[in-house]
C-alpha cells in the first residue's frame, strides 16, 4: 500500500529527527512497508501499524527515547521478539514501537554467584546455552524459548513446562535495570537475592510494559540436574490421564513437568514433526523427573506404576538428551503445528485448580460438540494451566466469531471453577476486557492507581493489561467514579 | 476427475502465505536476523512483505529485503507450521526479476555472473588466467592494496574466494566401472563450480563410488542444473538448464543420480516445482518428477548402500560443516557424519551455530559481499573454536567461502569435501594429503 495510506502521525513525525539522533539512521524505521512488518506480535488478529519503530542498542538510547516520549506525551510500546500471545506488543498507531531485538548481548555468566546478566533481547534458550558449560541453565522455559526474549519473559512473567517445580520468571529475576515511563534509568536489586523493602522487581515482572522497559536483567541460574528422565505415557481417555496426574501429585512426587495432550493436539504434532507418539492414544502425558540419580530412579518407578494403575496402555522412558528431545518435540511444537490441521486457530490460556481439570475438560468437549468448533488441548497438567487451541476456518463466514465465543466461554469456565483468565500468556490487549470477570472494580481501580503512580501520563503501553472504556466500552461493573482511597484522602488520583 | 484439484499442482501463492502463523520460530536461525536484528530481515518479516506487496507494487524497500535473503532455508527447518518459504522466496524472486528494474551496475553484474557461472566450460577457461595470476604473486599484492574493494566489492569477493589452483586432474571418464561385483548403476553430476574449481572432488567421488561397487556413468553432455539461476529469480533459465540435464541423465539410463554439491542436489530435487512454475508442459513436469526422485546426495547414497571397501585409518580431528542446502534443503545431516565416523582414528566435531549459513549461498556473496563476509567471519570463528585441523563440507560454495574467511582470520585450518576425506581413507593416503592446499 502506498505511503499516503498510512502516513506517520504528526506528533510522531515531529520526533523522528531526534529519534534518529538518538538511535542512528538505521535504528529508526519510518516508511510504511517496514513499519507495517511490526504490526502484530504472535497473535495476528490484533494489528496496528506503529507510528514509528526504533531499534536502540543501548540502555542510554532506550532512556533517551522514553524521555522524549515523556516530554511530548507520545505513547511507547516495548517489544521483544514479538512472540507474545496476548498482543502485549501490539503497536500504538500514534506511538513509538521500541524493539529490543538489537540488545542481545550476554553481559556475564557468573557461575560462582549462580546468575547471568543479559540484555533484554537475548533469547531465553541462549542463556541456558551460555550457562551449560558451567553446569547451569536458566529454568523458565516457555515453549518459544529458542525465540522469545528474556526482556519479554520479564514483561509477561513467562512460565513454561517446568514451572511446576521451578516457578515462573519472577522466581528467577534478581536484578533489573529499568527505564521508567519518565525516562529515568533505575536499577532494582542486583546479584544478591532478596533485597528488603517493597518488591519492586516483583511488581515490574509481569507488568506487560506498563511500568517501563527493561534494559538489563540479572537472572538466577539453576544447576543442571544430575539426572533427567522423561516418561511418555499413553492413555485411551483424557479422564484416565487426568487421574494419573492427580495420583502422581498425591503420592508426593514433584516432577519438573507434567504435560498433557489430547488426540487432536497429537494429530497436529504428528503432522508437523512426526513425533511418533503411541498410535491410538486419546491422551498422552509427558512427565519429566530431575534431580539426584537415586531420587529420580525411585520416582520413575513410582510414576510408571501410577500411570499403569490409572490405565496407561504404553509408557516410554527417555534418558538421553536426544530421546528426551524427541518426546518434547511434539509437545513444544504443538501450538504452531496446529497450523497443519486447521487454517486458523486461537490459542487460549487459562488456569483451573488441578482438582477441576477433568470437569473443565469435559465441559470444553461439550462446548466443542455444541458449537461444531474443534478444540485441541495441550496443557501444563501439573499446575492446571490449560491451553485449548480453538480451531476454525477463517474462510468460512461466521466461523471466527463462533470460535471467539467458544474461546471466551472456556475462560468463563476457568473463572467459574476458581481459576484464572491467563496462566502465562499475559493479558495484553487480548484479555484486557476480560479482567472484570476476575477482579472487582475496586481491585481494578487499585491496579490503576499503582500504574498511575509510575506512569501518570499513561504513555507506557497504554490500552494493555487493564480494561479501559475506549478498549472495552463502558461496562457495568467497571468503576467509573473515584477510588475509595482517593475519596477518603488517603491516595492521590493521578 | 477434472473437478479434483491436482495434488501436484503448485499451491496458490496466497495459500502458501497463509500457512505462516507468525510464531517467530524462524527468527533465531535466519542469518540476516542474526546480523541485523530487525523484523524485515527475518523470514516472518519477509513473508509479511510478500503479503503486503502481493496485490500491490513491489516497493524498493521490499525488494531490498528479499535480496538480502540468502535462501539458506534454515527457516524451513525451524518452521513448525510447514511454511514453504523456499517456494515463496523463489516465486517472489521471479517476480522481482520481472517487475523490478535494477540500477545498471547491478544489472550488469548479474548478467555477467549468469553468463559465467552456470557454464562449466566458460568457468574452466578462467582457470588458466587465474592460475597464472595466483602464481605471479599479483594475487597477494592485489589483496593487500584493497584496490578491488574500491572498484567493485563483488569482484573483490570473487578474487578472494577463488581457490589456489593446481594443474587439473584428468577429466572423469564417461564410464567408471565398479570394482568387483556391481551393486548399482549410478549417474554422476559434475557441477559447474565443483568441476571448475574442485575437479579433484569429482575424481574422488567417482573413485569412491566405483570402490563401493557402482558403475558410474558421467554423461558428457551434462550441463548446469539451473539451481543458481533458480535461486536468483531466473526461473525460465533454470527450467531450460534442467530440461537439458534431465535429457542427459535419461539417456544415461541410471538408477540414481549422485550429486556431490549440496546446492545442485537441493535444486534438482525440486525439478518438478521449478519446471511447473516456469510453465513447462505436463509431460516435462512428469519427467522432472521422475528425475527428482532419482537425485541423491553422495553421503546419503553411500550410507544407504552400506560400505564394502576397506577404510584405512586417518588420525585426524575434523569438524563437519552442514551446508545449508544439504541440511535444510535436503534434510541430510546424519549421513555425512556417519560416513566420517566410519573412518578409523578420525574424530568429528560439530560447529557451534551449525544451522546458520556461512554466507556463500550460491552467488549471494558476489551480490551482497558485506553481509556474506560477516557471516563467513562468524563461521570461521565457530570452525576455529572446535580446534579441528580440517573442516569438512559437502558444498563447493561453502568450501570457497569458509576457506577464504579462515585465511582472512589467519586460522591454519584446511577445508575438504567429504568425498576427498573418504577417498583418502579408502586409498590409504596420509593425513597430510588432506591438509595441503587445493
Amino acid at each position: 500500500m502506498p505511503d499516503t495510506a498510512h502516513p506517520i502521525p504528526a506528533a510522531v513525525a515531529a520526533l523522528v529527527p531526534r529519534l534518529r539522533a538518538i538511535c542512528g539512521g538505521d535504528g529508526v524505521l519510518t516508511d510504511t512497508s517496514r513499519r507495517r512488518v511490526y504490526d502484530s506480535d504472535g497473535i495476528t488478529h490484533h494489528r496496528e501499524i506503529p507510528g514509528v519503530v526504533v531499534l536502540p542498542t543501548t540502555a542510554e538510547q532506550v532512556a533517551a527515547v522514553v524521555g522524549l516520549c515523556a516530554g511530548t506525551g507520545v505513547p511507547f510500546v516495548p517489544r521483544g521478539a514479538g512472540t507474545g500471545l496476548s498482543g502485549g506488543a501490539l503497536p500504538h498507531p500514534e506511538g513509538v514501537l521500541l524493539s529490543t531485538s538489537r540488545m542481545r548481548r550476554i553481559i556475564e555468566i557468573d557461575p560462582a554467584n549462580e546468575c547471568a546478566v543479559v540484555e533484554p533481547g537475548v533469547a531465553n534458550l541462549d542463556v541456558s546455552r551460555a550457562a551449560a558449560p558451567h553446569g547451569y541453565y536458566y529454568a523458565p522455559d516457555p515453549s518459544s524459548q529458542q525465540v522469545c526474549s528474556v526482556g519479554g519473559n520479564v514483561a509477561e512473567n513467562s512460565g513454561g513446562a517446568h514451572c511446576l517445580k521451578y516457578g515462573f520468571t519472577v522466581d528467577h529475576v534478581r536484578g533489573l535495570d529499568v527505564v521508567t515511563p519518565d525516562g529515568a534509568l533505575v536499577r532494582l536489586g542486583g546479584k544478591a537475592p532478596d533485597a528488603p523493602g517493597h518488591d519492586l522487581i516483583g511488581a515490574f515482572t509481569g507488568s506487560e510494559g506498563t511500568l517501563g522497559v527493561t534494559t538489563r536483567i540479572t537472572v538466577g541460574l539453576t544447576r543442571l540436574p544430575e539426572r533427567t528422565v522423561t516418561l511418555l505415557a499413553a492413555f485411551t481417555s483424557m479422564d484416565a490421564g487426568g487421574r494419573a496426574v492427580g495420583d502422581i501429585i498425591a503420592a508426593g512426587v514433584l516432577p519438573s513437568a507434567i504435560e498433557m495432550m489430547d488426540a487432536l493436539a497429537i494429530e497436529a504434532a504428528e503432522a508437523a514433526v512426526a513425533c511418533d507418539y503411541p498410535a491410538g492414544a486419546a491422551a498422552v502425558l509427558i512427565v519429566e523427573l530431575d534431580g539426584p540419580a537415586v531420587e529420580v530412579r525411585a520416582q520413575l518407578a513410582e510414576v510408571t506404576r501410577l500411570c499403569a494403575a490409572a490405565g496407561s496402555f504404553e509408557t516410554r522412558t527417555a534418558a538421553d538428551a536426544d530421546e528426551r528431545a524427541r518426546i518434547w518435540k511434539g509437545r513444544k511444537s504443538a501450538f504452531a503445528a496446529v497450523g497443519r490441521i486447521s487454517p486458523a486457530y486461537i490459542v487460549q490460556d487459562g488456569v483451573v485448580p488441578r482438582t477441576a481439570l477433568s470437569e473443565v475438560l469435559r465441559r470444553i468437549t461439550e462446548l466443542s460438540a455444541q458449537s461444531g468448533i474443534r478444540v485441541a488441548n495441550v496443557f501444563h497438567a501439573g499446575d492446571g494451566n490449560l491451553h485449548p487451541l480453538v480451531l476454525f476456518d477463517d474462510a468460512e463466514p461466521g466461523a471466527a466469531e463462533r470460535a471467539e465465543e467458544v474461546s471466551g466461554a472456556i475462560l468463563d469456565l476457568c473463572v467459574e471453577h476458581g481459576g484464572s483468565i491467563t496462566g502465562e500468556h499475559g493479558v495484553g490487549v487480548d484479555k484486557a476486557c476480560k479482567m472484570p470477570r476476575m477482579y472487582s472494580p475496586d481491585d481494578l481501580a487499585t491496579f490503576d492507581l499503582f500504574r498511575g503512580a509510575l506512569d501518570p501520563e499513561g504513555i507506557a503501553n497504554p490500552y494493555k493489561l487493564l480494561p479501559t472504556p475506549r478498549l472495552c466500552g463502558e461496562r457495568p461493573g467497571v468503576r467509573t467514579g473515584v477510588h475509595p482511597l482517593v475519596e477518603s484522602g488517603r491516595a492521590e488520583q493521578f | 476427475m477434472t473437478d479434483l484439484p491436482d495434488p501436484t499442482a503448485p499451491r496458490p501463492f496466497e495459500e502458501l502465505l497463509g500457512d505462516c502463523v507468525h510464531c517467530g520460530f524462524c527468527l533465531p536461525t535466519c542469518p540476516t536476523h542474526v546480523l541485523w536484528g530487525q523484523e524485515m530481515d527475518s523470514p516472518r518479516g519477509r513473508i509479511h512483505l510478500m503479503a503486503q506487496t502481493h496485490d500491490d507494487v513491489l516497493t524498493e524497500a521490499a525488494v531490498g529485503h528479499f535480496d538480502n535473503c540468502l535462501g539458506c532455508l534454515a527457516c524451513v527447518t525451524a518452521c513448525p507450521s510447514g511454511v514453504a518459504y523456499d517456494a515463496l522466496i523463489d516465486r517472489t524472486r521471479v517476480r522481482v526479476e520481472q517487475e523490478h528494474r535494477r540500477p545498471l551496475p547491478e544489472r550488469a553484474l548479474r548478467g555477467a555472473v549468469f553468463a559465467l557461472f552456470p557454464h562449466r566450460r566458460r568457468l574452466r577457461l578462467l582457470r588458466g588466467p587465474l592460475r597464472a595470476y595466483q602464481a605471479s604473486g599479483a594475487s597477494a599484492l592485489v589483496r593487500r592494496s584493497g584496490l578491488l574493494d574500491r572498484i567493485s566489492p563483488a569482484l573483490a569477493t570473487m578474487e578472494r574466494v577463488a581457490p589456489p589452483l593446481s594443474a587439473p586432474p584428468p577429466a572423469v571418464p564417461e564410464l567408471v566401472p565398479a570394482v568387483g561385483r556391481a551393486r548399482a548403476r549410478v549417474g554422476m553430476l559434475l557441477g559447474c563450480v565443483q568441476d571448475a574449481f574442485f575437479p579433484d572432488v569429482n575424481t574422488a567421488t567417482a573413485r569412491i563410488l566405483a570402490l563401493e561397487g557402482c558403475d558410474v556413468v558421467v554423461p558428457r553432455d551434462q550441463g548446469c542444473c539451473g539451481a543458481l539461476s533458480g535461486h536468483a529469480g531466473r526461473g525460465a533459465e533454470a527450467a531450460g538448464f534442467l530440461q537439458a540435464l534431465i535429457g542427459a541423465f535419461e539417456r544415461a539410463d541410471v538408477e540414481r543420480i549422485v550429486v556431490n554439491s549440496a546446492g545442485c542436489g537441493s535444486g534438482m530435487r525440486h525439478a518438478e516445482r521449478v519446471l511447473s512454475e516456469a510453465g513447462a508442459d505436463d509431460a516435462l513436469v512428469r519427467r522432472g518428477r521422475a528425475f527428482a526422485a532419482g537425485v541423491v546426495d553422495l553421503a546419503e547414497f553411500l550410507v544407504d548402500l552400506g560400505p564394502v571397501a576397506e577404510r584405512h585409518p586417518l588420525p585426524l580431528h575434523t569438524a563437519y560443516h552442514d551446508a545449508c542446502h544439504l541440511s535444510h534443503g535436503q534434510g541430510v545431516t546424519r549421513q555425512p557424519r556417519t560416513l566420517l565416523a566410519g573412518i578409523p582414528e578420525l574424530t568429528v566435531s560439530d560447529l557451534p551455530n551449525k544451522e546458520i549459513c556461512c554466507g556463500s549461498a550460491g552467488v549471494y556473496n558476489l551480490f551482497n559481499p558485506g553481509p556474506a563476509r560477516e557471516l563467513g567471519d562468524r563461521k570461521a570463528a565457530d570452525a576455529a573454536s572446535t580446534g579441528a585441523r580440517l573442516l569438512v563440507s559437502g558444498n563447493p560454495g561453502c568450501s570457497l567461502q569458509i576457506a577464504s574467511a579462515l585465511e582472512r582470520a589467519g586460522t591454519p585450518m584446511a577445508v575438504a569435501h567429504t568425498a576427498r576425506v573418504l577417498d583418502a581413507s579408502l586409498r590409504g593416503l596420509p593425513v597430510r594429503s588432506l591438509l595441503g592446499t587445493g
